[in-house]
């Protein structure tokens, strides 16, 4: 594989976990829900599929408990905030305080383990073939899952009635709720579905990106996911260009020592931390995109007034 | 039989005060049911973390020394909660202040003076106070959400400091582990009572806590904060500036956060490490909620919550349990409380379904 082949793939493999989690995000927001808890639902899917793909010997099976442990959770928070109108930004901090405590409490037996990856496609001749091959045809399913999912968020979001009925939702819950359509319970969906996609995009980091479980191996891309839904300004399209985009900047630091930059490898670590700050003030300062994007109800208690 | 909400005619006081105490009994239940799962005999495992690291003096000292970096940040948070403003950074600013008042420390290593300890103060105070005053400008200038902001930051200051004492500010005569020199005796704060770790900060948090208290119930700043944060509309009729109200809060509170840091490492630490705090700023967050936001509930959330803390080490020690459970429980104290703050504007009512008042009512 040439070098620039090389890191088209890794820049990818480190999108995915983002990708997953923004979009599931991005789901939960559109209709209304402000779920700060991505950082532990991600550590929680990427603990439990870490866990599972160990004793079951399945990756697939992992990453499908990934996802539930990580919906489990996202329906702690949405009883909290939803059915007992709880302050949705203290809840997701409690969420995120809670799924790091937990997935260290599960994961310690598991620390050192090692996991095959996941295997990567390989068509025999085509696979081969030079850029394009590894370029192309070289990953992991779950990478060519992340892309149906953008579409399918998309279609789902702007072609169905019921992506029209969710942001309804999340534009006005009082004008929806006075429709006739259930405001609680969908929204109730939105946040297990962002749920079981920040498990996934956990599950990716540990069965599949680096196969192994350490402590807070997320390292705050639960967070980066939340800021890539603003930077998208809430458009699936666009979550995927931003996800991309933070995965070269990954690849820079991962590289850059490889390239004889004479920059400690701390200083080169913070680049995705600052690159966030960086595309969140680009992005937010105007204040006009912004409200014309954002969901309107977002992070605002409903309660039908019956 | 259904419950249902009500709406109460007003904020329930007592709700107010009654769910923490109803919240740290459930997270106790679930504990039992915790410990019961994973095969310890629950009651000698609650004693031992919750009432066995309390029983000497020493246990208390150190009580104290824990509660002190949570009080101190928490009462900050507090400030900036009330007023909508959601520094969740404090980690960073904790280990800024840290930074700064190390680097003073190792500035004057050999220097023997009572005007180090005051410096490293000043710098830790200003460490923190830069690191939150970043979130604050780019909110103010840019919009840009201080949540996120602030966090990012967080991991920047975390790695700004394992590149210092990986780097530039390792101890030149250590065997090449990462961390400094030890401080000197007049970098480290003064210890109060022999034997122990309990310093100086203990008696400084209390007064912080105070001037938090005399801020909140009698200063203007308490009252624009109140306001801004209870009804935003009624603050900006009132004239109150809300980008000023997000600096003050932001940089108030990042302000303690660098002094509790500087705390930290002049005091139980003594000098700097890769790690100098075990989710101090992140827990303080528990700490600010628990004590309902007012400086005096933070005081004793920050002594239970340091109780988590060392109930957590001595079940290590003593039942192999894993740290994470101090996490654990801390979350789940932290869901409980939210659920049950429900009954503070709500009431629980049992009506069979069906049964509907007949009155429609106003509104």
């Amino acid at each position: 594989m040439d070098t620039a082949a090389a890191v088209i793939v890794s820049m990818m493999a480190a999108a995915t976990p983002l990708l997953y989690a923004a979009l599931g995000e991005l789901v939960t927001e559109k209709s209304g829900v402000l779920n700060l808890g991505v950082e532990g639902m991600m550590i929680t899917g990427a603990v439990t599929a870490f866990a599972t793909a160990t004793i079951t010997g399945s990756s697939a099976i992992g990453i499908v408990a990934g996802a539930t442990a990580a919906m489990a959770l996202s329906l702690i928070f949405a009883v909290l905030t939803l059915s007992l109108v709880a302050n949705q930004v203290a809840t997701g901090l409690a969420l995120t305080i809670f799924g790091i405590g937990l997935s260290a409490l599960i994961g310690q037996g598991y620390v050192g383990t090692p996991l095959d990856a996941l295997p990567k496609l390989d068509i025999p001749g085509v696979s081969d073939i030079v850029f394009i091959g590894p370029v192309l045809f070289g990953h992991d399913f779950l990478i060519y899952f992340s892309f149906v999912m953008v579409g399918a968020v998309a279609w789902f979001l702007y072609r169905t009635r019921a992506g029209l009925v969710l942001r309804a939702v999340g534009e006005s819950h009082d004008a929806a709720h006075a429709i006739g359509y259930p405001v609680i319970g969908i929204r109730y969906l939105a946040v297990a579905f962002g749920g079981a996609m920040a498990g996934v995009g956990g599950a990716y980091l540990s069965v599949a990106y680096t196969p192994m479980w350490i402590e807070n191996m997320t390292a705050g891309r639960g967070w980066i996911a939340l800021a890539l839904v603003v930077f998208a300004t809430w458009r699936p399209g666009r979550v995927l260009l931003g996800a991309y985009l933070f995965g070269g900047v990954t690849i820079l630091q991962l590289h850059g020592q490889g390239f004889g930059l004479g920059v400690a490898s701390q200083i080169l670590s913070m680049l995705p931390y600052l690159a966030t700050i960086l595309v969140l003030v680009l992005i937010s300062s105007d204040r006009a995109l912004i409200r014309l994007n954002a969901p309107a109800d977002i992070g605002r208690v409903f309660r039908p007034a019956s | 039989m259904l419950p249902r909400l009500e709406p109460r005619s007003g904020v329930s006081a007592a709700m107010m005060l009654l769910t923490p105490a109803i919240a740290v009994g459930l997270t106790l239940i679930a504990g039992v049911i915790m410990f019961a799962a994973l095969g310890f005999d629950p009651g000698r495992a609650l004693y031992t973390f919750f009432v066995k690291p309390v029983s000497t003096l020493y246990g208390v000292s150190e009580l104290l020394v824990k509660a002190t970096p949570l009080a101190v940040i928490g009462i900050g948070l507090a400030l900036g909660f009330r007023a909508n403003v959601w520094n969740i950074g404090a980690e960073g600013q904790f280990t800024l202040g840290a930074i700064c008042g190390g680097g003073v420390a190792l500035a004057f290593h050999g220097v023997e003076s009572w005007l180090v300890l005051p410096a490293m103060a000043v710098a830790g105070i200003l460490g923190g106070l830069a690191w939150g005053a970043i979130p604050a400008f780019l909110r103010v200038r840019f919009n840009a959400n201080e949540i996120l902001t602030s966090l990012m930051l967080t991991y920047v200051a975390t790695l700004l400091l394992s590149y210092l004492v990986h780097g530039p500010w390792r101890d030149p005569e250590g065997l090449n582990f990462p961390e400094s020199r030890m401080f000197e005796d007049s970098a480290l704060l003064p210890v109060i009572l022999d034997e122990t770790r309990l310093s100086i900060a203990a008696p400084i948090a209390l007064l912080i806590v105070l001037a938090g208290w005399v801020v909140l119930s009698r200063a203007f700043l308490g009252f624009q904060i109140k306001v801004v944060g209870q009804s935003p509309a009624a603050a900006s009729y009132a004239g109150f500036s809300e980008k000023r109200l997000i600096w003050t809060v932001l940089c108030v509170s990042g302000a303690l956060a660098g002094l509790a840091g500087m705390f930290e490492v002049s005091g139980p630490i003594g000098q700097l490490h890769p790690v100098v705090s075990p989710g101090y700023g992140f827990t303080a967050i528990i700490v600010a909620f628990l004590g309902r936001l007012h400086p005096v509930g933070v005081l004793f959330a920050a002594l239970l919550i340091a109780l988590s803390y060392l109930g957590g080490e001595l079940a290590q020690i003593e039942l192999k349990l894993p740290l994470a459970l101090t996490g654990v429980f801390q979350g789940m104290l932290l869901f409980f409380l939210l659920g049950t703050d429900v009954l503070i504007r709500y009431r629980i009512r049992f009506r069979r379904r069906g049964a509907r008042i007949a009155l429609p009512q106003g509104g």
